[in-house]
């Protein structure tokens, strides 16, 4: 096996490890952006999970409860969330700023006082966490020229949430695309009057959006703290959440195009790290922080029209009223 | 007496109202205090006292509310025309990297007179043209204000570090940080100025931006209410067909708006490179400019209201500061909480509790009938 093929799978296992939360996110944004809420609360909610699923992992040793208590925790955001947008007819930039900010502070400050370890939570066993899965056969297949070590490298040994992310991409296109739910979805997104007129509840079609929104995040969140890593530490989203954002809308607010643009924002993360202090012939060496940047830049450039049109849900952040204004 | 459309008097509206946001957010961090075992009254007790009881304490609660002040305005600007702008922080530190880049250059050459209108100019440049990028894409390709601007911040963010750590950082320096900058190149200190004139104050951080802070106060509400472009930008910002048909064009008022907007925003730059550090480092915003959020919106984009409402962010944050020196079980984020709440009850759930206000006055007003 040639050294650059191995370097490949190496980058791509990684890609996958990477884009993980950003696919969770970029789903969760999806349904909510979709129904007409604009989320820019997905750092905020993850974060928040982050830490709850390692607190509860830390004193419960269990993995699942923390996974539920989560899930509890960000749907409690997204609720806020969705209270200020839906109910009370707020401005959802202004909300969503407000769950980042509230959950960045809140997540330090109860877990320094409620663990004493400035801002971390205790390191967890591999009991309490997602720990690798190894799928049948990947050691036999490992002889199969190419192909073996593809499937032992880069598909076998993820954790669980891993492969309920990419699960998830198939599953919300066929919601969201397929069902009656997901053309309500999307028809409350476009043309809450329509959604309204037919007698279909706009509010409770929005809640039950910003609670699916709510529980993937949570999903995400646990995956940065109890499957990628072993403990909470302050910080930990560190921008994903924005990331996922990005890719949602690098995506055009669709499920395939969104799992695409996370992969690449993966990739580019996962490349960003190996590339470190290593000179190209002609170009020397590539700063770091120059792909890191990519994905912003990148989101830019598509906004402003440069890679094909990327068109919001036509009635997403304005607040619903049933008076004619 | 004046009433607003929704039958509420008008001092309710702007006093009562935003009040009791106030009221509701400061309860819901007492439960949060409560909920880690300390006694919130205790807490708010030691946070007056650590903003307000004494001459150092109020240096460094105006020293902030200096850098809330010019973080408010630029919100509030931008609001007037219809836009968020949450690229604030982006656009502070953007402002510094301008001041520094001068500072750098020319500290050994020039003096203070020259450095400080350079410095001033070169703030508000910088933090303009790191706005302008998103502002052209919103005028002329429609591209959302608020993502390009979240982005921005961003690719502001990996590019200080990218400079810092390659370009400014001084040689032998293991901390990505510039050089400090010669004498001249730094504002005068409030406590200095006050010993000159035999005034005794302890060491502050609070410095001459204050000032600045101020007179950009009279300013943007000058320009805002007072000046035909001011008033395009309020058009603008009502409604865009409106503008049209007053011969108004609203891509350049668009494009106008965010620029005053991002170089308010560099003034923070100001007010921590040359005022404070003298030197360019990481991260010297500290999220001043997300606080210019809540700043605006408590403030109702009034630069009146911003002072005050600057002065409340300010004295929480150096209350807080206190706070957490004296009760080590609660951390200096708890500032962030705080902030954090502000800006969810007094921006998104900001009327939730007019329906009450408006059934009680109801009730007042029969029974005065």
């Amino acid at each position: 096996m040639s050294e650059l093929y191995v370097i490949l799978l190496l980058t791509l296992d990684a890609t996958l490890r990477v884009a993980t939360p950003l696919i969770l996110c970029a789903m969760a944004g999806l349904f909510s952006e979709r129904s007409g809420i604009i989320d820019i609360g997905l750092e905020g909610k993850m974060l928040a999970a982050a830490f709850v699923a390692a607190a509860v992992a830390a004193v419960t040793q269990s993995a699942w409860i923390a996974l539920g208590a989560a899930i509890l925790a960000s749907c409690t955001l997204a609720l806020i969330h969705g209270f200020a947008c839906i109910s009370q007819r707020g401005d959802q930039v202004v909300s969503g700023v407000a769950i980042n900010i509230l959950a960045s502070g809140l997540t330090i400050v109860l877990g320094v006082a409620w663990f004493q370890r400035g801002g971390q939570t205790p390191p967890l066993p591999p009991e309490a966490r997602f720990m690798p899965i190894e799928l049948p056969g990947a050691k036999a297949a490992v002889g199969i020229p190419a192909l073996g070590p593809f499937y032992e490298e880069v598909v076998s040994g993820h954790n669980l949430l891993v492969y309920l992310a990419l699960a998830l991409v198939p599953l919300t296109h066929w919601i969201v695309g397929r069902t009656r739910f997901g053309l309500r979805l999307r028809a409350v997104g476009e043309n809450p009057q329509a959604v309204d007129t037919a007698g279909i509840s706009v509010a409770l079609l929005r809640y039950r959006a910003v609670l699916i929104c709510g529980a993937l995040s949570g999903i995400a969140g646990t995956y940065l703290s109890i499957a990628q890593n072993a403990a909470f530490s302050r910080e930990m989203s560190a921008g994903q959440g924005y990331i996922a954002l990005a890719a949602m809308i690098f995506g055009k607010w669709r499920p395939w195009p969104a799992f695409g643009a996370c992969l690449l924002f993966g990739a580019l993360d996962a490349v960003a790290i190996r590339i470190q202090g290593v000179k190209f012939e002609g170009l020397g060496e590539i700063p770091v922080q120059f792909i890191q940047a990519l994905p912003y830049a990148l989101t830019v450039i598509l906004l402003a029209g440069f890679i094909g049109k990327a068109i919001a849900p036509k009635a997403i952040g304005v607040p619903y009223s049933k008076d004619r204004k | 007496m004046t009433t607003s459309a929704n039958g509420l008097p008008r001092w309710a509206d702007i006093g009562l109202l935003p009040l009791i946001n106030v009221t509701l957010a400061l309860g819901a961090a007492g439960l949060i205090v409560a909920a880690i075992g300390e006694n919130p009254l205790n807490a708010i007790r030691i946070m007056v006292a650590g903003a307000l009881g004494g001459p150092e304490g109020i240096g460094y609660t105006l020293y902030y509310a200096t850098n809330f002040v010019f973080a408010g305005l630029a919100v509030a600007v931008a609001f007037h025309a219809g836009l968020f702008n949450i690229g604030g922080e982006g656009q502070a530190y953007i402002g510094g990297l301008g001041v520094g880049l001068a500072m750098l250059a020319l500290d050994r050459h020039l003096p203070f007179a020259a450095l400080f209108p350079l410095g001033l100019v070169l703030s508000m440049a910088f933090g303009a043209a790191w706005a302008f990028v998103p502002a052209y894409l919103q005028a002329h390709r429609g591209s959302h204000v608020v993502i390009t601007t979240i982005m921005f911040n961003f690719l502001a963010a990996a590019l200080m570090v990218y400079l810092l750590v390659n370009v400014f950082i001084a040689p032998g320096s293991m901390t990505p940080e510039s050089r400090k900058f010669a004498d001249a190149a730094a504002l005068p200190m409030v406590h200095d100025l006050l010993a000159a004139i035999g005034i005794t104050m302890p060491f502050t951080p609070l410095n001459l931006s204050l000032g600045v802070a101020l007179l950009a106060c009279v300013a943007v509400w000058g320009f805002l209410w007072h000046t035909p472009w001011g008033y395009e930008i309020r058009v603008v910002g009502q409604s865009e067909k409106a503008a049209v048909y007053a011969g108004i064009r609203p891509k350049r008022v668009i494009v106008a708006a965010m620029c005053l907007s991002g170089a308010l925003a560099g003034l923070i730059g100001l007010n921590e490179i040359m005022g404070v550090h003298h030197r360019l480092f990481l991260n010297f915003v500290a999220g001043a400019g997300f606080t210019g959020i809540a700043v605006s919106l408590m403030g109702r984009n009034h630069p009146f209201g911003i002072v005050l409402a600057a002065l409340l962010f300010g004295a929480i944050q150096q209350g807080g500061a206190e706070l957490s020196f004296d009760v080590p079980n609660i951390t200096r984020e708890m500032v962030v909480v705080i902030q954090g709440l502000m800006i969810l009850f007094s921006g998104a759930l900001a009327y939730m509790a007019r329906p009450l206000l408006e059934g009680l006055f109801a009730l007042r007003g029969e029974a005065r009938a």
